[in-house]
């Protein structure tokens, strides 16, 4: 966040390793916890309530595969795969077994992480595009079965009905509600990663990415921690397919196809990899750039043309703005938008002086 | 350059803000009727939303004209979702922020994600020939109404006119090619229930996604189990690549009924009218030009001094998007009628399960839509190409309404 750490003074270990070390960030971050919580879900309609839904779930999402792709260098093409594990699971417990919603999401990511970790054995062996591969296998072969076991997907339609998710006998049906649901979890979910960098483990991860060989030499156990971080990366990706399970109120595996794998790809290396700043600019980028382009093409075309005249016109144009504007982000700046606002911020620290 | 890059994006951002504050569709005055139209004109299966959704513009277009629906105008957001869910929800949400009274939901993800949230806001979504097939169950899905034949409804109807078609039914062998997702495969107990009761064999062969390689299930058919009849069940680009492997292995393509997503100009026109020729389709709503109501809308284009739009050419998509406009504008009529104003989400549903007998000569089959079917009958006919066009080859029928009772009733025992 913003930084002027002009005039900060520390004066014990603690105040040095605390999350937010500058009292200036530490306000903003507050602040923006305030908006999300009270005005914005107060005042939003019901339209920008399921859009922010949208983006809190890509959110948590995005983050998990950051865990993976960004911090441990571990590239993963089967996310939406261990998604559509959580929100079976989490549908088939809620139904067959009638547990309640927390039970069920905790559930979700917990079988998300076995089987996220069952898929990354591969990645003690191989690296890079070899691994992607492989998970891309785990991609097709958990689809395929999602498709065809019918114990697991309730019928030849793959698709499993959830009731609406009740907290102390209080039933979240409306968008406001899941709001609130999806705020929290993925709040909590930021917290933990946020720290998950600061522990011994996150930074086992770190150093596997920038050089397995040299982290094995200094004491870490490659196949343990390698396995943790896909574990703890499903884990986050279960719980997303569980959000989005009880969001929607169904569980229906094409959802969670190689599209969302590769979009949720796209979120983290538009908006930086290793970072969980960039999760969020990233998973809010990709969500919310189809529907503002819609916005803003559809207010250009409508100030010329009868919409339905040039609809077909309409939505092609968005798809080239929308790998247009990709293109042109990555290359104002390579390392995402977490860089871009880094650019900003650090204009802003020496400001108004130029160093 | 980094100074002027930094004035651009603020510029860009302005001039953001400003469309999306002065966006028409935002700003206008709510005294209209809004359908929704979620539709895909970019996605995977755009071959048919490019052609549908002109047809469902068109027809409101001209019903406006005409002075609207009982004086009130319609007024039509259509939405692009790509085939994809969450833009799908947005849509939904966005048509609901905007008052829409119904939605023509596309795409079979797209309705099984939006059924329960239907149900919750009372507002009736479309699936024609597409989403579940036991949403034909009014009770079970007060909100969803397929309006046009299922899978199942298919699955019988080809049963029947196969049946009709052949000599003996002694040793009679289907063979059932379908595209490997959950709508691809809905119809198969239709076809078990079926194959046991009529005593035909039956066997299937599933293509994977995306559905553009299937030679091997082909030879499997022509070479080993040498049925008399093939009945597809394929999207997108795949129904074009059955016709030429088909013609390839030398199949007698007049044996071949393809479902109602694979039975289109653009099908044929993809593999070739030649190769194609025999090819029986069956269709939900008419073909062709030949209906008045679209000498209407080529008129109302000649009148504005234009061409009529090439997509009328296509008549089996564009007659299907003038169909389900056509409904959704005959509920909305009826609820008017019966219910008075202001129009809701609730009087169009009842609007929907009181049509009967609006069958736009012949352009809409006989359907009846009750509180207990919301598919209307399940009516199709069979077309065939021949010479370059697709040809009907029976009336309007349905067939084996017991069977789809018993797998109804089997559905909602089974909840889910």
């Amino acid at each position: 966040m913003i930084n002027r750490e002009c005039g900060v003074l520390k004066t014990s270990y603690e105040a040095d390793m605390a999350l937010y070390p500058i009292p200036l960030a530490r306000s903003t971050v507050l602040g923006i916890a305030i908006i999300v919580f009270l005005p914005f879900p107060v005042l939003a309609n019901d339209y920008l309530l399921s859009v922010a839904n949208l983006v809190n779930i890509a959110i948590l999402g995005a983050l998990g595969l950051n865990i993976l792709t960004g911090y441990t260098g571990q590239v993963s093409l089967g996310h939406g795969a261990f998604m559509s594990v959580g929100a079976y699971t989490a549908a088939i417990l809620a139904t067959r077994y009638h547990l309640p919603f927390w039970l069920a999401l905790a559930a979700g990511g917990v079988m998300a992480a076995a089987v996220g970790s069952f898929f990354g054995i591969p990645s003690l062996r191989i690296k890079g595009l070899y691994l992607a591969i492989a998970t891309l296998a785990g991609q097709f072969i958990i689809e395929w079965s999602l498709n065809h076991i019918t114990w697991i997907s309730g019928g030849i339609q793959s698709s499993i009905y959830v009731p609406r998710p009740a907290l102390g006998g209080y039933v979240i049906n409306t968008q406001r509600g899941m709001y609130y649901l999806i705020l929290i979890v993925v709040s909590l979910g930021i917290v933990a990663a946020m720290n998950l960098f600061r522990t011994r483990v996150g930074r086992a991860f770190v150093a596997i990415r920038d050089h397995d060989v040299a982290a094995e030499i200094i004491g870490i156990n490659i196949f343990r921690y390698k396995l943790l971080s896909f574990a703890i990366s499903s884990f986050y990706a279960g719980v997303t397919g569980v959000l989005y399970t009880y969001y929607l109120g169904i569980a229906n595996y094409e959802q969670f196809t190689i599209v969302t794998s590769v979009n949720f790809l796209a979120m983290i290396i538009i908006g930086g990899l290793g970072s969980i700043l960039g999760s969020i600019f990233g998973a809010a980028f990709i969500t919310l750039l189809p529907i503002l382009l819609r916005y803003v093409v559809e207010g250009i075309g409508g100030l010329f043309f009868t919409i339905s005249d040039v609809a077909g016109v309409l939505t092609n144009l968005q798809l080239i703005l929308f790998g247009g504007l990709i293109i042109f982000f990555l290359i104002v700046e390579p390392d995402g938008l977490k860089k871009l606002w880094r650019n900003i911020t650090d204009y802003f620290r020496v400001w108004p002086f130029p160093y | 350059m980094r100074k002027r890059l930094a004035h651009l994006s603020v510029a860009v951002a302005i001039l953001v803000l400003v469309l999306a504050l002065v966006n028409p569709e935002v700003t206008w005055a709510t005294h209209e009727i809004v359908v929704g139209l979620q539709c895909d004109r970019t996605g995977p299966v755009q071959t048919i939303g490019v052609f549908l959704c002109p047809g469902f513009h068109d027809y409101v277009k001209l019903v406006n004209k005409k002075g609207g629906v009982e004086g009130h105008k319609i007024r039509v957001i259509e939405i692009d979702h790509k085939y994809e869910v969450p833009l799908g929800v947005e849509a939904y949400e966005r048509f609901k922020q905007q008052g829409a009274v119904s939605v023509s939901l596309y795409g079979t993800p797209n309705v099984y994600a939006l059924t329960p949230r239907l149900t919750e806001d009372k507002i009736p979504g479309t699936s024609p020939g597409f989403g579940r097939a036991d949403a034909t169950d009014g009770t079970r899905f007060p909100y969803v109404f397929p309006i046009a034949a299922s899978y199942w409804s298919q699955a019988t109807a080809s049963v029947k006119y196969i049946l009709d078609h052949s000599k003996g039914k002694k040793g009679l062998k289907i063979a059932f090619l379908y595209y490997d997702n959950p709508a691809g495969r809905e119809p198969l107990p239709i076809f078990e229930k079926l194959a046991k009761r009529e005593g035909f064999e039956l066997r299937t062969f599933a293509v994977p996604p995306p559905g553009i390689e299937m030679s091997a299930q082909i030879l499997d058919i022509a070479q080993r189990f040498k049925p008399d009849w093939v009945i597809t069940h394929l999207f997108g680009r795949s129904p074009s690549v059955s016709m030429k492997e088909l013609r390839r292995v030398g199949f007698p393509m007049d044996h071949v009924i393809g479902f109602v997503w694979g039975a289109a100009e653009a099908d044929a026109e993809a593999a070739g009218w030649s190769t194609a020729e025999g090819y029986l389709g069956i269709q939900f709503a008419g073909v062709g030009s030949d209906f008045p109501i679209l000498k209407e809308i080529a008129k109302m284009y000649r009148d504005e001094g234009k061409d009529p739009p090439r997509e009328m050419n296509s008549t089996v998509y564009y007659n299907r998007g003038v169909l389900i406009a056509a409904l959704h504008t005959e509920a909305i009529r009826q609820a008017i009628k019966r219910f008075g104003l202001p129009v809701t989400g609730e009087k169009v549903k009842k609007g929907f399960e009181s049509i009967k007998g609006f069958t736009l000569e012949g352009l809409v089959p006989p359907l009846e839509i009750t509180p207990n079917d919301h598919e209307g009958g399940g009516w199709v006919r069979i077309y065939q190409i021949k010479g370059g066009k697709w040809a009907p080859m029976t009336d309007w029928f349905k067939a084996y309404g017991d069977v789809i009772q018993e797998a109804l009733k089997e559905a909602a025992a089974k909840g889910s």
